[in-house]
């Protein structure tokens, strides 16, 4: 599995009096194979995983993926940590699926065959094969969080960051993209609040005010995470 | 519905769909100076035949057709009305001919070709572009995000009148107008962030 450190990073948006410290002291080395991020709105998930492939900066300290800092190699770094977002509507490129799919590709060197082949085998792997040539915009909800994944995924990186990628899908397509990412030989870290989503999780990070307040198996995590919503 | 705002890449076959994407780009250029130039009644009348013709070698569904010519009937006939009550019914039929023409041409366009492959000719025609500094692949990735933006943005316009709907808000252009802009900036927002992550920015 990769390496990625996060050294002593602190991070604030604004400044003067709209400063605010969304960060604070944040010290950890990921390297395991499941990771869970949770904790309450505005408690600094989003910034922090945006730190992880350089998309965010880090105000104080420095993050490394395999020893590439996330500011000078960014990116190299970008290459290796896919990112999925929550809303898939604004992460598709192209008008229909087969080409967003291999919009990712452009740009890496590969021959036209080279990629017609990997978008069509990410286009069988991902349950997409029979919409190759739909029109992005109408998938449901599901189909189009997939299409978001295969994009990332058909360019082979070896970490999937994910923020909140089931928070507008219904239960069923919550599962599916549950049993899609258990498949992956990626590292994951997985930012969510559906907490299910984290049975079987290595690990999992609880965030409150921008710190890491507790950091463990899930159960235990799960736990703290509902006392801490409850104080 | 959103979905049939603008014509999508009908996948098959035909002649017109085998024509590399540069032939068509370039045949709908010099048909547009064409139609600057010849708008005679006996000339449009031509230049219908043509495309007609056109769509009937691309076998595309004649529904795709008959679509883009309701929609177009919108601004075509106040704009024949107007033609008419202003100029001469040649006039008429010169001006909005020669746009409905066109408009069904580059539909057939977009149609029988896909998206990627209209974006590699623009970053080839654009090449020139580089020694001004210019991206070219910037410049296709800037037409490939057009024709999506379309699509969302009328999706979201849906959204938001249905939003208004379910609230018991009459249409006000305003009431319309703010949250569309809104919810079309945080996309903005939200597909940059994307875009940057998928190396676009590297
Ligand atoms: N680009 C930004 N500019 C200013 N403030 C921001 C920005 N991004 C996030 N914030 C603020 O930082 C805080 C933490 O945000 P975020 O990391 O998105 O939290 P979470 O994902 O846990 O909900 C929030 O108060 C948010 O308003
Ligand atoms: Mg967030």
């Amino acid at each position: 599995m990769p390496e990625i450190r996060v050294d002593a990073v602190s991070h604030a948006f604004g400044d003067g009096a709209t400063r605010r410290q969304v960060l604070r002291d944040v010290d950890l080395t990921l390297v395991e194979d499941r990771i869970g991020v949770v904790g309450g709105n505005g408690s600094g998930k989003s910034t922090f995983v945006r730190l992880l492939n350089g998309l965010i900066h880090p105000d104080e300290g420095r993050v490394t993926v395999d020893g590439l800092d996330t500011v000078r190699d960014g990116r190299e770094v970008r290459r290796r940590v896919g990112f999925c977002f929550t809303d898939p509507d604004a992460q598709i490129v192209m008008p229909t699926v087969a080409e967003d799919i291999a919009f990712g590709l452009r740009r890496r060197g590969l021959s036209t065959a080279e990629r017609e082949e990997r978008t069509r085998a990410a286009l069988t792997a991902y349950g997409l094969e029979n919409h190759a040539d739909h029109p992005a915009h109408l998938l449901s909800g599901g189909q189009k969080q997939l299409l978001a994944l295969a994009s990332v995924l058909v360019t082979d990186p070896d970490v999937l960051v994910l923020d909140e990628p089931t928070t507008l899908l219904d239960l069923r397509n919550a599962a599916m993209v549950r049993r899609l990412v258990d498949g992956l030989r990626q590292q994951v870290i997985l930012v969510t609040h559906h907490l299910d989503l984290l049975d079987g999780f290595d690990r999992v990070l609880v965030f409150d005010d921008g710190r890491v307040v507790h950091d463990g198996a899930p159960a235990e995590a799960v736990a703290a995470y509902r006392d801490l919503a409850m104080r | 519905m959103a979905g049939q705002a603008v014509p999508l890449f009908h996948p098959g076959t035909s002649l017109v769909h085998r024509l590399g994407a540069g032939t068509k780009l370039l045949s709908l250029l010099v048909a547009g100076v064409a139609l600057t130039v010849w708008r005679a009644p006996w000339q449009i009348a031509v230049a219908f035949v043509v495309v007609l013709a056109a769509y009937a070698v691309a076998r595309l569904p004649v529904r795709l057709l008959l679509r883009q010519v309701v929609r177009l009937a919108w601004i075509a006939v106040p704009l024949f009305a107007i033609q008419l009550l202003l100029a001469s019914w040649q006039a008429a039929v010169g001006v909005v001919g020669s746009f409905v023409a066109l408009v069904l041409l580059a539909g057939l366009v977009t149609l029988t070709t896909r998206t990627t492959a209209m974006v590699d000719v623009v970053v080839r025609v654009a090449g020139w572009l580089r020694r001004f500094g210019v991206d070219p692949e910037r410049v296709g990735l800037m037409l490939a995000l057009g024709i999506r933006s379309v699509h969302v943005v009328l999706g979201l316009a849906e959204e938001v009148r249905d939003a208004q709907y379910a609230r018991g808000l009459r249409a006000s252009p305003r009431a319309f107008a703010v949250p569309l802009i809104v919810r079309s900036l945080r996309h903005a927002d939200r597909l940059g962030e994307a875009l940057a992550a998928r190396g676009i920015d590297d």
